[in-house]
């Protein structure tokens, strides 16, 4: 772990050289932070949800065991922590807590909560969502020595344990109350984190004010803050423009980048990075003609991924092109490498022929069939243009058919579908997190493609207990081939994140994950 | 009248009845539930024990006809259920945005009848005379202009030439009247432009309609000033499908300013309704089904009131 940990370091420290100034300088105390957050959290229960819209709602009531160190993400630092031990043989986690913390209503936090917490999401109580009870299954035990002290037992080596630690999603919350009512976080809000929560106006707006008992000195730096929900980015837009509120911390589009840079100036600081998310192409496996790998394989070979990125990226979020693990991530597969994967090749014109060739092999020359997608604009009609047209010139015709999310849903559930435009979502580049939608569709849903293959499954879960990193990487780059050369469901391209901030907004950290840095601890004004 | 008024109500009944059955059933037709959109929306990977457990919880997994038994019980206690997607009662979802979408529908109406009346009437007064002209010219280009790209017109230009926006949240007209205006003063002339332009068509034709009928010539013929012709004679009479027009538009309002809401990021029920249908929110969209209904019925009901008001000939038994 530890070459992966200083590349990590290293490209960590460069994107700290570049935010310099900005951080740098000494923070102010003061002021209400106003941002915009472009989705509402359904809940409050960070262990249930897979959406930004809870941490970004969420986070800065909350602590976590460990948390990221941005500027060496994918590197982690103590948060509830700190320090640790790993024992010799990678099987046991030993956290020292810090001493002063208390939630907000001034009880102290202690261990006890921290394994409640954890005993949570690995083993939620009947009725209690945890979307992270399977990341834990390989905590066997977790042990209390004293109240500053907790021991976790695996019964194998998890060489992402420590990311898992750091998860924004492990909201640490009091034992008296979810032992009481396994139910209470969904409703109610009772943390340690760097602000109070103030109210919530479902539809409008959150808001929360300084924690001053928070276990960090001199932290958080903020009066207070308040987001509020838009529906419409023009909206927001104009609110960022307008300095209503000085940040979105999700993304925005090149074009709305664009407007913001010409219309604000110096006065607007845009941050750019690749995206732990990608969009995937997904062929029903379980369906004619797609159960042959000669028709998937045509099918992935003719998309132009190096030009599409190009004209993409203007329009949308999609650029990056990737295999399964996010490009630019210590993990990624070397683009020359990728370059000798079919569908991922330069030489468009040999492709297509080679892609016309199998078509005929398979019977099928003059395919025709319809691709499932999603009526959100942003990026899935572009991708599915871009794909009918790709299809298009090998002769297959294709019908694009989008669909609002619950019936688009439904159907890539049920198999109802041809080929569809799939999603991932990581909050973080774990490759097991990643991989972990290639496994078999009867051990992963989420895998919609229907294929069955043992040889995928055993080296997904053989990378996933490696702790060596350089042996890890090798079997990554096994299994990645296999997936790639099935072309079940292959990545169709990264998506580009591009955060806009008022300059006078300071502390805020960059990085490939929407959901990471949320907690605003650190967030200051310069006024 | 006041039987009348009672039978009305009552005919209210198997007419929301009607609704509630058939929204019922209708939602279930449409393919996927909440919890796929609640659990994997967002890319979530959760196991399908996780999916089932979640659908239980929720009753998504009872047979249909106890799922429309409880909903028909509900409604007989005015309980409409919680939202599937945040687990709050519907009516305490709905009371949050009612009070702004109601705010905004009827300073828009305020609005439109402001303008419509005396310009339609004046069109209609000077027909075919510049004024006339520029009237109609208002009007059409009212008509053509869908309220939400005039609100976004606003909103840009407020931006642009003041550097000004309004407020972002909410805050009722008895807290804070100056706040509550200048938030909710664009949209409801964004809206209300369009909506007068509407009424001040039909005010124009429909007064054109009633000048030249009998009795206006026979009041002019007797030697009525002009002044009262209009006034007391052909308004009167001219303002009864201007009523209806009103009385629908002003309906049609309350959950259907989707895209201004959007435009001015206000917290309103045409918001929550599309939020709604997107989620699967099979609580909330028959709640928000209801109130539309109960909006529509309500205000039909106000407008054949008005017609007596207006018009002494109309009498209900």
């Amino acid at each position: 772990m530890s070459s992966i940990r200083i590349l990590a370091g290293f490209a960590g420290a460069i994107a700290l050289a570049i935010g310099g100034p900005a951080l740098a300088q000494t923070p102010k105390r003061g002021g209400t932070l106003n941002f915009a957050l472009s989705a509402e959290t359904p809940h409050y229960d960070c262990h249930g949800s897979d959406t930004y819209a809870t941490l970004h709602f969420a986070s800065p009531f909350y602590s976590t065991l460990l948390t990221f160190d941005l500027p060496k993400y994918p590197g982690v630092k103590g948060d509830l922590a700190e320090s640790w031990t790993i024992s010799q043989d990678q099987k046991s986690y030993t956290f020292k807590l810090h001493k002063n913390v208390t939630f907000h209503d001034g009880k102290p936090l202690t261990s006890a909560d921290v394994k409640a917490t954890y005993d949570r999401l690995r083993n939620p109580p009947t009725g209690v969502v945890s979307t992270r009870k399977a990341t834990f299954q390989d905590i066997v035990a977790i042990e209390t020595p004293d109240a500053h002290t907790i021991v976790f037992k695996l019964k194998d080596i998890n060489p992402a344990m420590m990311e898992h630690f750091a998860s924004p999603w492990n909201c640490v919350y009091p034992a008296e109350k979810i032992t009481a009512d396994p139910q209470w976080p969904k409703t109610n809000i009772l943390g340690s984190g760097p602000f109070k929560f103030v109210e919530h106006v479902k539809g409008s707006h959150v808001s929360g004010a300084r924690n001053d008992k928070y276990f960090r000195q001199g932290q958080p730096y903020l009066d207070g803050f308040k987001g509020t929900f838009f529906s419409q980015s023009a909206a927001m837009l104009n609110a960022l423009q307008g300095g209503q509120v000085l940040a979105e911390f999700r993304t925005i589009s090149s074009a709305d980048r664009d407007r913001l840079k010409q219309a604000m100036g110096d006065k607007i600081r845009i941050e750019e990075s690749s995206w732990t998310l990608n969009l995937l192409v997904v062929f029903n496996t379980k369906k004619k003609p797609f159960d042959d790998v000669r028709v998937r394989r045509a099918l992935n070979m003719a998309i132009d991924r190096w030009g599409g990125s190009q004209g993409l990226a203007r329009t949308s979020a999609l650029r990056h092109v990737g295999g399964l693990i996010r490009p630019g991530s210590p993990y990624a597969i070397d683009p020359k490498e990728l370059e000798q994967i079919p569908g991922f090749q330069r030489d468009m014109a040999k492709a297509r022929a080679e892609a016309k060739k199998l078509l005929a092999e398979a019977g099928v020359p003059n395919l025709k069939f319809v691709l499932h997608n999603r009526t959100i604009a942003q990026p899935y009609t572009p991708a599915g243009v871009f794909l009918v047209d790709q299809w298009r010139q090998i002769g297959v015709e294709v019908e694009h058919r989008q669909f609002e999310t619950s019936p688009y849903l439904a159907g890539m559930s049920s198999g109802q579908f041809d080929v569809a435009i799939d999603f991932s979502n990581l909050f973080m580049d774990e490759p097991s997190l990643g991989l972990a939608k290639y496994v078999s569709s009867s051990k992963a849903p989420e895998n919609r493609s229907g294929l069955e293959s043992p040889e995928i499954d055993a080296l997904i879960e053989k990378q996933s207990h490696i702790g060596d990193p350089t042996e890890r990487i090798k079997v990554i780059r096994q299994v990645e081939k296999l997936i790639l050369d099935s072309s079940h469901q292959v990545p169709l391209l990264w998506w580009h994140r591009i955060v806009a901030t008022h300059t006078k907004l300071m502390g805020w950290e960059m990085s490939p994950s929407h959901n990471l840095g949320a907690d605003l601890a650190r967030v200051w004004i310069n006024e | 009248m006041f039987v009348y008024l009672v039978n009305r109500v009552l005919l209210m009944v198997p007419t929301l009845l009607g609704v509630a059955v058939l929204i019922f059933f209708m939602l279930r037709v449409v393919p996927g539930d909440i919890v796929e959109v609640k659990l994997r929306g967002d890319g979530g990977n959760p196991t399908q024990e996780t999916l089932d457990a979640e659908r239980k919880r929720l009753g998504l997994d009872r047979p249909l006809v106890e799922q429309f038994g409880e909903w028909m019980t509900g409604l007989f206690t005015l309980d409409l259920g919680k939202s599937m997607w945040t687990e709050q009662p519907v009516t305490d979802e709905i009371a949050l945005r009612l009070e702004l979408s109601f705010e905004v529908a009827l300073m828009a109406t305020l609005i439109a009848i402001l303008i419509a009346i005396p310009m339609g009437t004046l069109s209609a007064l000077l027909k075919d005379t510049w004024i006339d002209y520029a009237i109609r010219i208002f009007t059409i280009a009212g008509l053509a202009m869908p309220s939400f790209w005039l609100g976004m017109l606003t909103i840009v230009s407020l931006l642009f030439f003041f550097n000004w926006l309004p407020p972002l949240t909410y805050t009722p007209i008895y807290e804070d009247p100056w706040n509550n205006m200048a938030q909710l003063f664009w949209p409801a002339l964004s809206v209300g432009y369009r909506y007068s332009a509407v009424v001040a068509r039909m005010m124009r034709s429909s007064i054109i309609e009633v000048l030249n009928e009998d009795y206006i010539r026979t009041a002019r013929a007797k030697g009525v000033f002009e002044r009262l012709v209009v006034m007391r004679h052909a308004m009167r009479n001219a303002l009864l499908p201007v009523i209806t027009v009103i009385g629908l538009e002003f309906a049609f309002l309350i959950g259907g300013l989707v895209v201004t809401e959007q435009v001015f990021n206000l917290n309103g029920i045409g918001r929550l309704f599309v939020q709604a249908v997107g989620r699967n929110d099979f609580t909330l969209i028959q709640g928000m089904v209801m109130l539309t209904a109960v909006v529509f019925v309500v205000t039909n009901l106000a407008v054949d009131m008005l017609y007596a008001v207006f018009d002494p000939r109309i009498r209900y038994r």
